[in-house]
């Protein structure tokens, strides 16, 4: 059987190296790429990230990808956001004044609040690991991109703002911060956001990076 | 609940992995990428991989190390030891780091924990910082792999280094470091309690329950270990299991 390909795009951002490595150890082949055409041509695309909303999109628009990532998302190409990735998928951001994002699942970036629900201070970033639970508008996770973890399943996070998807359709996992419910996985058809790390998130990961590489691909071909 | 972290230290001489008391007198363990294979399946949540020559003689050779480590190890990396400038940490982090800890480069230019936290995100930061008591309640800052004063007051450094854009703290106590007597939860609730952000505590853990009040009392978000592994003193399930009884948080862990 060919392996799976998969292109991380690359905009000068992050630890790229773990990604790949991940995705590889998941059975794929990698490419590292900010070109176009490799992304249009590929069969799954990974839009990684860390840092700061406004900085990613703006390294975007100068490569010229927002449309680039727009046109995976309507071939249904499978792409999967990771971290920083997953938030650029929604409409906006209020890091630092207010930013446009990618618009793929309507929705808005929000700072983690600064309170437990209790009312204590808590400590951002949210780093560490905190376990996954199914969102309400799902049953379990079947057939889904977590389709071999089960809830309470840890997954390492580090950030300090969180998605607020509009539509509760389109999140498939949360979990808590302090008492708060954070989205963790989001879908819109073949476009999919994890919050987390999978890449470094042990084994829980590596089957959400497993079921991307190798579940998903049938997909596109149908 | 609070989930805290559970880390092993990995420092670094060369191509070995070696372990001192008070950050000297230095014995080689083994190969460092043996032990952080090794405590990666036993379910650690982080590793951290130190070179501790690095900034006595301005080199690192940790490139190799790490980049190799990601070929079978899925979780986060903090690297340090002789990063001075933003190409040395985008070097590290081609590599396959995902945070950097930066020491003494910090006291020498404090900008430069600006510099790394906007290029690359405030969750790449790691402010680290070597601490000496020097009265009761005070602590000063050291570099240099402690041997150097510098007159910094350790709460202060941590206050500023957190205004500079530093996402998280890496606090070693000298005078504990290796030599298993518990970590000084004086220091690190002194800390904990001025600072917003995550703070990773190492020096002294000698068994596992020291985890206990360091978590409870200190108000650490992560316990880092290094003496009490690499001896196999205990393995992370054992400590993860100390601190399950004790009903502190930790994450969920299922061994493969």
């Amino acid at each position: 059987m060919q392996k799976p390909e998969v292109t991380v795009i690359d905009y000068g951002v992050g630890n790229l190296l773990s990604v790949k490595r991940g995705l590889e150890h998941c059975g794929a082949v990698v490419t590292i790429s900010s070109d176009a055409k490799t992304i249009l041509s590929s069969s799954l695309v990974v839009l990684p990230g860390v840092g700061a909303f406004g900085n990613a999109m703006e390294a975007l628009v100068a490569l010229g990808l927002v449309d680039v990532i727009l046109e995976v998302f309507q071939r249904q190409t499978p792409l999967l956001g990771i971290c920083l990735g997953m938030q650029l998928l929604l409409d906006k951001s209020d890091e630092f004044g207010s930013t446009k994002g990618l618009g793929i699942i309507p929705g808005s970036v929000i700072p983690i609040p600064a309170k437990t629900v209790s009312g204590e201070a808590q400590k951002i970033p949210h780093i560490g690991w905190t376990s996954l639970s199914v969102s309400d508008s799902y049953a379990n996770w079947d057939n889904t991109i977590l389709g071999n973890n089960v809830s309470g399943d840890a997954a390492y996070f580090v950030h300090s703002f969180m998605a607020t998807p509009l539509d509760t359709r389109h999140c498939i996992a949360d979990c808590y911060y302090g008492g708060h419910k954070v989205v963790a996985v989001i879908q819109r058809d073949n476009t999919i956001g994890c919050q987390f790390h999978p890449e470094k998130s042990g084994n829980v990961g590596l089957n959400i990076l497993k079921n991307f590489v190798l579940q998903l691909e049938p997909l596109k071909r149908t | 609940m609070k989930i805290a972290r559970l880390i092993a230290r990995l420092d670094i001489k060369g191509s070995n992995l070696i372990k001192g008391i008070h950050l000297e007198g230095l014995r080689v363990i083994g190969s460092p990428n043996e032990y952080a294979l090794r405590y990666y399946n036993q379910g650690v949540d982080e590793l951290i991989f130190m070179d501790c020559v690095a900034s006595l003689y301005g080199r690192n050779h940790l490139g190799d190390i790490i980049s190799a480590a990601t070929k079978d190890i899925f979780v986060p990396f903090t690297v340090g030891g002789g990063i001075r400038s933003i190409e040395d940490a985008r070097q590290i982090l081609r590599a396959g780091a995902d945070k950097v800890a930066v020491n003494t480069a910090a006291v020498a230019n404090p900008q430069l924990i600006t510099e790394i936290s906007q290029q690359f995100g405030c969750q790449c930061m790691v402010l680290s910082i070597a601490a000496v008591q020097v009265e009761q309640g005070r602590w000063e800052v050291r570099t240099d792999s402690g041997r150097e004063h510098t007159g910094l007051d350790v709460v202060e450094w941590a206050k500023r280094g957190v205004a500079l854009g530093a996402g998280e703290i890496l606090l070693t106590s000298v005078d504990r470091e290796g030599t298993r007597k518990g970590y000084d939860v004086e220091l690190v609730k002194a800390v904990t309690k001025e600072v917003s952000v995550p703070l990773m505590a190492s020096g002294g853990m000698g068994n596992p329950e020291d985890l206990i009040s360091l978590f409870q009392d200190g108000d650490a978000s992560a316990a880092v270990m290094a003496d009490i592994l690499h001896y196999n003193r205990a393995k992370i399930s054992d400590i993860r299991a100390v601190a399950q009884k004790a009903g502190l948080g930790v994450r969920h862990f299922a061994e493969a």
